[in-house]
């Protein structure tokens, strides 16, 4: 016979907070790494494309079939299938230190796109000002195609934050930690319902957090 | 100046602009009209080189800009300012960062920068907007911006594709006003893109008409409405629907000849031919050169001599033709195999 004992409200917070700390890093470290490398794979994209600055269309084929086959898989799946890259790059495969791989491989390919649809919005002639105006092919990335979609990659940007809180909860089965390893090993398991509350409402407050401030940020830099 | 010779782009087999030539001097608008899908906006992505041509040369103040590298076409394109079709402003920077924009790209120094962006929207009017962003201004405003621009980098060419379009007729004059000033305090030579007469004849020196990618009809406005019934002639200066059939006795086409008609003349005609004179339509305006163009339809009530009827307005500086003319809307095969109209109306067969 199984006896629900909850942990007292007293006692949560003292494992709530650590979990909270733990998302937090491995959604920090991830979003870095998926900003530094997606942004110029969107980019990439983008401009191999037809409608970009320099197209090549086997360019823009590959690697655009590269981001899809990142993003097809369930992330559970895509977890188990890059344990033995996991293992090679950061020699374990369990903890927060294995779960920011595959969080990547997955993150990394999905910001790429919203940064690649933010991009494609600006309209061709905008960009065209750039050219005609003597801009290099870089200058017209830095000053028109990253200028114009800001507010377009800071909508992205917390839709991406947003999708890692989920990936990392998911993450937590591999041992990573954070708030939904927290849910799933005390709320689930052992039916500790005081911790299973506060994690869902931990949750959905830093989604509501997350979002709200994002569509503060894109109205501010909205003109 | 710009020079434009033998211009042709094709996208595979097909021949967007075939062997296009023209010319524009320094302080001088030339317009290419022509209806959508005449290849005037290929036209435009060649001049500024956002396409490279085919075949054909372009010199701007004497240097073949088709046949530079890369890196070399950079600086020159300084010498082509653009003025796009709704400004294309970018949204996120300021009136007076978009003017910037072009100055950044090739290194000029922060100072000449900030006093040339000053210069430039005073010159325009729009200084009291320099820090307001896109969507805080309107239309017009946002070509003045989009005019200033196109002259940050001191061009002696400026191409203005089709810089009125989607504007009110209000907003549209006062920005071809400007465009006329600073065609004549800079001296530019100005290349208009448009597909709106009343923009060619405000403004234009010259016009050219583009007809499935070749320019088959050219001269100065004033010279194509005061000598010819062509096409473009009637497209320039267009007759209001009048109430006349089309073969009604009496009923007589005329056009100003010259630019100095004597308003007078429908009542010293009269007298002269001692006929009630009708006017059903026309439409008579002050063109750029200061001088009248005008274009009527009248019905003169009394039975005369044909001959007497034309050398009466011939006298007076006015053509007449009899009978009806087509609208600018309608072939007029007729009118022009009538008159070969003067060597002005070239065609580039």
């Amino acid at each position: 016979m199984i006896i629900a004992t909850a942990t007292p409200w007293s006692g949560v917070s003292s494992l709530l907070l650590p979990a909270l700390g733990q998302t937090a890093a491995m959604v920090g470290i991830v979003m870095s790494i998926v900003v530094v490398l997606g942004l110029p794979l969107g980019l990439l994209i983008f401009n191999t494309s037809p409608r970009g600055l320099t197209p090549h269309p086997q360019v823009h084929a590959s690697i655009s079939w590269i981001a899809n086959l990142g993003r097809s898989l369930p992330f559970l799946v895509l977890m188990a299938t890059v344990i033995p890259f996991t293992q090679l790059v950061v020699n374990t495969t369990i903890g927060i230190k294995a779960a920011i791989i595959p969080m990547s491989l997955a993150g990394i390919p999905f910001f790429a796109r919203l940064v690649e649809n933010a991009v494609r919005e600006i309209p061709r002639t905008r960009l065209d000002v750039g050219i005609a105006s003597g801009a290099s092919v870089l200058q017209v990335v830095r000053t028109i195609q990253l200028t114009e979609a800001l507010p377009g990659i800071v909508a992205g940007l917390s839709l991406n934050i947003i999708a890692m809180i989920e990936y990392s909860a998911i993450a937590g089965a591999i041992g990573a930690g954070g708030l939904g390893y927290l849910a799933v090993n005390y709320g689930y398991e052992q039916f500790d319902s005081h911790i299973m509350i506060s994690c869902i409402v931990v949750l959905v407050l830093i989604v509501q957090i997350v979002q709200f401030g994002g569509d503060r940020i894109v109205r501010s830099l909205t003109h | 100046m710009i020079e434009v010779t033998a211009l042709t782009k094709r996208y595979g087999s097909l021949t967007v602009l075939d062997g296009v030539d023209f010319a524009v001097q320094a302080g001088e608008i030339a317009a290419v009209v022509g209806p959508s899908g005449a290849g005037k906006s290929t036209l435009a992505r060649c001049i500024n080189l956002l396409e490279k041509p085919t075949s054909g040369s372009i010199l701007v103040d004497g240097k073949d800009l088709t046949r530079l590298s890369r890196g070399e076409l950079r600086s020159a394109r300084r010498a082509i300012g653009t003025v796009f079709q709704s400004a294309s402003l970018l949204q996120r920077l300021t009136a007076a960062e978009n003017v910037a924009l072009p100055m950044r790209y090739l290194d000029i120094s922060h100072g000449e920068r900030v006093r040339r962006v000053h210069e430039l929207l005073d010159r325009v009017g729009m200084l009291h907007r320099a820090k307001h962003y896109p969507s805080q201004m309107s239309g017009g405003q946002q070509q003045r911006i989009g005019l200033a621009r196109g002259l940050a980098l001191k061009p002696s060419v400026l191409l203005a594709d089709e810089p009125t379009s989607g504007l009110d007729p209000q907003t549209t004059s006062s920005i071809l006003k400007l465009l006329a000033e600073l065609r004549d305090e800079l001296r530019v030579a100005v290349v208009l893109i448009t597909h709106e007469m009343d923009v060619v004849r405000n403004v234009a020196d010259s016009v050219a008409r583009l007809h499935e990618g070749k320019i088959i009809e050219r001269g100065s406005v004033a010279e194509v409405v005061r000598s010819s019934d062509s096409e473009l002639a009637r497209a320039l200066l267009p007759l209001p629907p009048g109430s006349a059939g089309n073969h009604e006795a009496g009923v007589w086409q005329l056009r100003y000849e010259r630019p100095d008609v004597d308003p007078a003349w429908l009542t010293s005609v009269a007298r002269e031919l001692d006929a009630d004179i009708s006017v059903l339509a026309g439409l008579i305006e002050t063109i750029d050169d200061g001088g009248a163009a005008g274009r009527l339809t009248v019905r003169i009530e009394r039975s005369l001599a044909a001959t007497e009827v034309r050398a009466a307005f011939a006298s007076r500086g006015i053509h007449a033709k009899q009978g009806s003319i087509a609208r600018a809307d309608e072939p007029d095969p007729e009118a022009e195999a009538e008159e070969p109209t003067e060597a002005l109306v070239r065609s580039a067969a």
